[in-house]
């Protein structure tokens, strides 16, 4: 089984366990693209990442660029449709159901029940990422001490005030060019 | 299951919904798309009213998937059919798929630049405050009772930290957390009673089956 066809099984599946948005599977993306099929390193992977939330639109847009890394433009392309496809054809079929549960006491317990596995998902997504792009052992205490201000600043300015967060992620690579290039 | 828009939605070309959603695809920078989305599909194009956005709000966040292409995909269903979610489903992620994916070819070619380097240092940095923001936020919300914390603890232990495979987590940990969150069994009396009594008045048949703890 070559490696596009891997891609496509990996992310059609994360597609469909993605529950509350695409952070909640971030972990296990990580895990498949870098420590199961060393598709990318650790660093890329954060890197990527981060990229992707430079541009508008979903934040998980930066699969294609996973797919493009591996297998080049056919790569990004069909990784794009692989991790869109499954969960849009899911939601359009539920919403169609949907509408017949109006009222019924059971979709508030399901979304009150999903509630907490979301957050400690996304938690999760978190700690996978931050690892590598916030508190990384790999690099020195002035380089760590650098991005950890940077993670809490960016973090106490989003909780308090409604400021584009492309912005301060943006804000947040001029400090770095500045600030981390001999560290 | 009919491929007819709904007899309520209002009359939307399908390049006027394309379009639409291509706008707030092109625009919705940082994680808030669905603001975005409400200013667009309800104040300004008034394609739906609050209640409609948020029962799609509140699909689009339940079923898997991320919530804004989910958000489009029921909307443009909802208006056109099948060809209207496929539309808005493109104009929702094409942009912003087409910038990240310029983006990752400068980064391929720039990557090992020691600038660029430390560059992309600080903008993971600020990327890991968003997302965490984003977590408190939601997390400040969704915690109603300390059992929920409970929940939370465990999906973050599993995943986060012992890198427990998503499949069996969500298998084992939805149904008790749904569990815990059934409906009184009061309620549920109440709601059957209610659903028998208009099946009867309106002599439609029977719905399907009701998911069952």
């Amino acid at each position: 089984m070559n490696n596009l066809v891997r891609m496509i099984n990996v992310f059609a599946l994360l597609s469909l366990l993605a529950v509350g948005g695409g952070t909640a599977v971030l972990p296990q993306m990580k895990h498949e693209v870098v420590t199961e099929h060393h598709w990318m390193t650790d660093e890329q992977f954060a890197d990527v990442y981060s990229l992707g939330q430079l541009a508008p639109g979903p934040n998980m847009n930066m699969v294609t660029v996973i797919g493009y890394h591996v297998s080049g433009l056919a790569g990004a392309i069909l990784v794009l449709a692989a991790f869109y496809l499954p969960s849009c054809m899911l939601v359009f079929v539920a919403s169609r159901i949907w509408d017949r549960f109006e009222g019924s006491p059971w979709r508030d317990g399901v979304q009150r029940g999903l509630a907490p596995i979301t957050v400690g998902l996304m938690l999760s997504g978190v700690y996978a990422i931050g690892r590598t792009a916030t508190l990384n052992p790999d690099h020195s205490a002035r380089h760590n001490l650098t991005t950890v201000a940077i993670t809490l600043i960016v973090t106490v300015i989003l909780m308090r005030r409604h400021v584009n967060p492309a912005l301060l992620v943006l804000a947040g690579g001029v400090v770095g060019w500045f600030a981390l290039r001999m560290v | 299951m009919t491929d007819a828009p709904k007899p309520s939605a209002p009359n939307v070309g399908l390049v006027k919904l394309f379009t639409v959603f291509l706008y707030v695809g092109a625009t919705s920078f940082g994680g808030g798309v669905v603001a975005y989305l409400r200013e667009h599909l309800v104040v300004r194009q008034k394609w739906l009213d609050e209640d409609h956005f948020l029962a799609a709000l509140e699909i689009g966040q339940t079923i898997p998937g991320l919530v804004s292409t989910n958000i489009s995909v029921i909307v443009g269903s909802r208006l056109r059919g099948v060809k209207g979610a496929i539309v808005s489903a493109l104009g929702m992620t094409l942009p912003g798929a087409i910038s990240v994916f310029i983006l990752g070819l400068l980064y391929e070619q720039f990557s090992g630049n020691p600038e660029v380097r430390a560059m992309l240092h600080g903008v993971g940095a600020a990327a890991v405050g968003l997302i965490l923001a984003v977590t408190l936020q939601i997390g400040s919300r969704a915690l109603k009772q300390w059992r929920d914390l409970g929940i939370l603890l465990a999906a973050f232990l599993l995943v986060g930290v012992w890198h427990v495979s998503l499949v069996p987590v969500l298998v084992v940990l939805a149904p008790i957390a749904i569990r815990l969150n059934r409906p009184e069994p009061g309620v549920l009396a109440d709601y059957h009673a209610r659903q028998a009594g208009s099946r009867t008045a309106s002599q439609s048949p029977p719905a399907a089956g009701k998911p069952s703890s």
